[in-house]
Formats: C-alpha cells, structure tokens, sequence
C-alpha cells in the first residue's frame, strides 16, 4: 500500500466533516472516491495534501507518517494533485505554471540565479523547461506553452494543473473532479490520460461524480457520504450496494 | 544643471526604494515598514564611514545587508500574518525603528548625524544600483525562485500544496527588499550627508506603495515607472509640490477607476516589443 489512512477524523467548529475514516490505497491503482456533494471528498484531499491539520488519526505515504509535514515536503515525498476549482498562477504563462511543478525538486536560489555563478543553475532551469514541455506535451496542449495561463479554456486549464501535478513526477496523484465542466469528448479524452498516467505505474486517487467514468476506469471504489465510508469495492460491488444506491437517491429530491 | 541632478538622484533613490516595496510585494507580503529599512541602511552606512572609515561602497553593502538581516527577522512574525494585520506590523516596525533612532545618543538621536562624507557621484551609484536592479528584475521573471515569487503571491495556498517552500519563499523576499531598501538608505545618507529620523517616517513608506500602485503591479517596470515620474512631476511643477500627497490620492482614485493594473502593465510590454519588432524588422528589410 503506498498511502494508509487510519481512523481519521475532521471538525470544524464541531461539524463532523469527516470521521473514523479508513482507506489503502495501492500501488499503481486507480482508486476512485464518491459521494454525494458535502460528504467530505475534498476535505479528505486536503487532509492527504495538508492544507487541514487532521483532527484524529493518521495518514502514512510510503511507510512515512505524514500527517504532521508541512505541505510541501509531502509534494516532495512524491504527493500531487489538482484542486476541484481550478487553481492555476493566472498571469503566469502556460509553461511556467508547469515548470513551478518542478520547485521542489530543485535548487537555484535567488543570488545564484542574478548571479549566475554557475554552469549548474542555467542546466538545471534548462532541465525543467524541457521536463515541463514534456509534460504539456503529454497532455496535449505544447503548443499552447507561451499563452497567459488564465486565457486558456477552461479544460484545458484542468490538463494544465494535471500536467503541473505530474512534472513533479509523483508516485500518488490526487485529481478533484477532473471531468467538472468538461464535455463528453474533453471528458473521453481525460479517461484515456488519466489511463495512461496509471499505466506509467503512478498511483491515483480520483474524485468524481462522473458515474461513468468512475466505473470504467477505476480499480477500487470508495464512498462517502455525510462524512463516514459507507462502502467499498470494485465498480459492480457499488453499484448494486443499497446503502450507496440511497447515499444518492436520497439526496437527489 | 545642479538642479536637475539633485531631482534625477532622488528619483534613482526612489526608484531603488520602489523595488524593495515590491520584491515582497510579489509575495502577496505588503510592507509599510520599507523607509524603516531604508533608515536602517542609511545609519547602518553612515555609522560605518564617520565612525570606522569605511569607504563608500562597502559602508553601503554594509548598511544594506543590516537592514537585509532585520529584514529577516521582521519577516518570521510577518509569515504568520496577512492582510491588514501584516500592514500594521510593518508600520509598527517602522516607527519603532524611528523611534529607537530618535534615543540613541551614538548616532545623534533627535538632532541627527551630521557630517557623513558627501558622495559626488550618487547620481552614478544610484542609477548602477537601478540599472543592477534592471537586470535582477529581468532574470527573476525567468528563474525558479521568481517563478515561485509569483505562485506564492497569487495563490499561495496553491503553491505549498503543489511544492513551494513558502515560509523560505516569503522570508528570502521580504528580507532581499530589506536589503534593497538599505541600500537606497546608504546612497541617500551619503548624498544628504546629514540624516535624521525624522527623514525616515511612515509617509515615505505609504509614497514607495503609492509609486508602485500607481506604475503597476504586474511587472517590475511599473513600479520603476511610478517611481521615476511621481518624483519628477512634482519637482518641476513646484505648485504641486506641496499638494503632492492629495494630488497621489486623486491620481490613485483616478487609476483604480481606470486601469487598475497600473500605467505599465504586461499588455504595455507586449505592445512595446511588437512595436518594437516591428521597427527593426523594417530597418533590416
Ligand atoms: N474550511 C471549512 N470550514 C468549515 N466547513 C468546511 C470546510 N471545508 C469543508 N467544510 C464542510 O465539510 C463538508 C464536506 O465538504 P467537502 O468539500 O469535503 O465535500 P465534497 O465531498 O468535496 O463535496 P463536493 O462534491 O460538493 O465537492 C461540507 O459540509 C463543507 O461545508
Ligand atoms: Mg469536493
């Protein structure tokens, strides 16, 4: 298993966003959690990443006890992920919001950057253009590299903060909702690069109420709902569970 | 002729004042304590060229990397803090510095320090230290830790998640503008050869924001531009001169309204070079 959360729990004030939360997830496998709006998806993302110091429990990334490191040194550890509102630097080219993936991997600081002491700073910020490109290329949108992020449409800006994610070449990917806002051929074309990234032997965990895109490429299937796991299996398991069958009828009225 | 080198060195001391309000400010940190860096810099120097006999050049690095190293101290509480609290930080620090000034005996306290040895040629020092800044400011934007400068000052939750150090990030720009403002204090000590705290209250600070705002956010060339003419407008129009603070406020209002980003933004870039291209394109056809 490359990421244990055990028991974990999440309050804000006292609301029970999230508790007594168990989930493995495994190496190189495609692990999808759903529910219903509210039901502490994100949270638990948050939780992964550390944007919420967890309230109870503990979350292990390869082995390690993360749940105290700061931010990130777990996107160093080799933690990725998107966020469910599009969170790119705006005015910052395409290129560079995907070249930022790369910062804590390398070193060049502000003095040797002016200074240009060395060979080493100009090869390595040469090294992480060329990784970036890379990365754009690997989702299509290379020749879109020089365009001002925020001026790029909006899936595309989605494959962006992918290939942001990605460029820092992580063992875990954590995906919000990919799919939100895109059409049916967008949302084909990410199933097929969400695919590929897994067959790279990276680990995902996604987010997604896309049902069918869930089912058909996820390996595991967790789900929540007012902030507890009420199941989890492989896509048959859950679609024929009662309990998940009205986690979400019962919500829809 | 004197007159006008007098207002161009100013205006380089402004200029150089400008960009250390903005090295943090691309951080998303807002510093209200930049002229208390800047008095840090200028006693810092002239302490080291009246009391030591140091000459010009190092007593101002000197002076500049004292107010680098308060730099980083201010800025460890300055991380936890944001917004109008962070404000009220920095222009406390600012006026502490004043006032600590102010007591001490060593350095002339309220009367001031006389007698620092006059440079002739700040002109020349402060527009090398633009022109340093020129290059610093160009090669930051295609760097790693300018990269990271502007992921943290337009999202910086974003940016830790996704791998950015920020506490580093934050601390190595505030304290860098530290040092910048140390700097221009050093130059404008040995140019004024007579400084006292009173020189260094909280306006200036609220002026080096109002050049910034004012030239534009976007790209470091704003607040070099604001910088530049703010300070000359108002030499030459001396009727302005002592209207000056109403007529930025009115010239803020104006630019809210009307272009927000500031008078130079990354389209007046984008522009220039295409006019630019253009122009050299049919030189060589
Ligand atoms: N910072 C916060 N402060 C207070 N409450 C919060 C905070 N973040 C989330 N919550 C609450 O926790 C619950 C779970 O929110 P979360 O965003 O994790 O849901 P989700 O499963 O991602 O839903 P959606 O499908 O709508 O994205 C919600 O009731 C939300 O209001
Ligand atoms: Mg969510």
């Amino acid at each position: 298993m490359i990421l244990n959360i055990r028991n974990v729990a999440k309050q804000f004030n006292g609301f029970h966003a999230l508790s007594n939360i168990g989930v493995d997830v495994a190496e190189g496998k495609i692990h999808a959690i759903i529910g219903p709006n509210g039901a502490g998806k994100t949270t638990l993302f948050n939780l992964i990443s550390g944007v919420y110091d967890l309230t109870e429990g503990e979350i292990r990334f390869k082995d390690v006890v993360i749940n105290q490191l700061k931010p990130h040194l777990r996107a160093k550890l080799g933690i990725g992920r998107t966020f469910q509102i599009v969170r790119l630097f705006g005015l910052m080219s395409v290129l560079e919001n995907v070249m930022i993936g790369t910062h804590c991997k390398t070193r060049a600081g502000l003095l040797k950057t002016f200074l240009r002491f060395s060979r080493k700073e100009l090869t390595e910020e040469k090294a992480t253009r060329e990784n970036a490109t890379r990365w754009l290329e690997f989702v299509g949108l290379a020749h879109k590299a020089d365009q001002t992020a925020s001026n790029l449409p909006h899936a595309e800006q989605r494959l962006v903060e992918i290939a942001r994610a990605l460029a820092l070449d992580p063992e875990l990917i954590l995906l919000d909702e990919p799919a939100a806002g895109m059409n049916l051929n967008e949302t084909l074309k990410l199933d097929a690069l969400i695919s590929k990234i897994n067959q790279m032997g990276k680990a995902i965990l996604l987010i997604e109420h896309n049902m069918e895109l869930v089912m058909e490429i996820s390996h595991v299937i967790t789900v929540l709902n007012f902030g507890m796991k009420i199941a989890e299996g492989v896509s048959s398991e859950i679609q024929n569970n009662p309990k998940v069958i009205e986690a979400y009828l019962g919500r829809k009225k | 002729m004197d007159y006008l080198i007098s207002v161009a060195t100013i205006a380089g001391i402004y200029i150089i004042m400008a960009m250390s309000f903005y090295l943090p400010f691309m951080t998303g940190q807002i510093s209200l304590g930049q002229a208390g860096f800047m008095a840090i810099g200028a006693y810092g120097s002239a302490v080291c060229s009246v009391k030591f006999g140091i000459p010009y050049v190092p007593a101002i690095l000197i002076g500049g990397s004292v107010a680098g190293i308060v730099g980083f101290f201010v800025g460890i509480p300055a991380l936890r803090i944001k917004g109008i609290y962070l404000l009220l930080l920095t222009l406390g620090f600012g006026e502490i510095i004043r006032v600590v000034f102010i007591n001490v005996e060593y350095i002339g306290a309220a009367a001031g320090f006389p007698g620092i040895p006059y440079q002739d040629h700040s002109l020349l020092y402060s527009y090398i230290m633009v022109f340093i800044l020129i290059i610093f400011f160009s090669r930051l934007r295609k760097s790693r830790m300018g990269r990271a400068f502007h992921a943290v000052g337009s999202d910086e939750d974003a940016a830790e998640v996704i791998g950015v150090n920020i506490t580093s990030v934050k601390l190595i720009a505030f304290s860098t503008g530290g040092f910048i403002a140390g700097i221009g204090g050093g130059i404008f000590a040995h140019y004024q050869e007579y400084i006292e705290p009173l020189m260094f209250d909280v306006m200036h600070s609220v002026e080096f924001i109002v050049f910034t705002i004012f030239g534009g956010i976007q790209i470091f060339w704003g607040p070099m531009f604001g910088a530049f003419v703010l300070t000359m407008i108002p030499e030459f129009l001396r009727v302005i001169q002592e209207w000056r603070m109403e007529l930025f406020g009115a010239l803020l209002i104006i630019m809210m309204i009307l272009r927000p980003q500031g008078v130079i933004g990354l389209d007046t870039i984008q522009g220039l070079k295409k006019v630019s291209s253009r122009i050299l394109g049919r030189g060589l056809s």
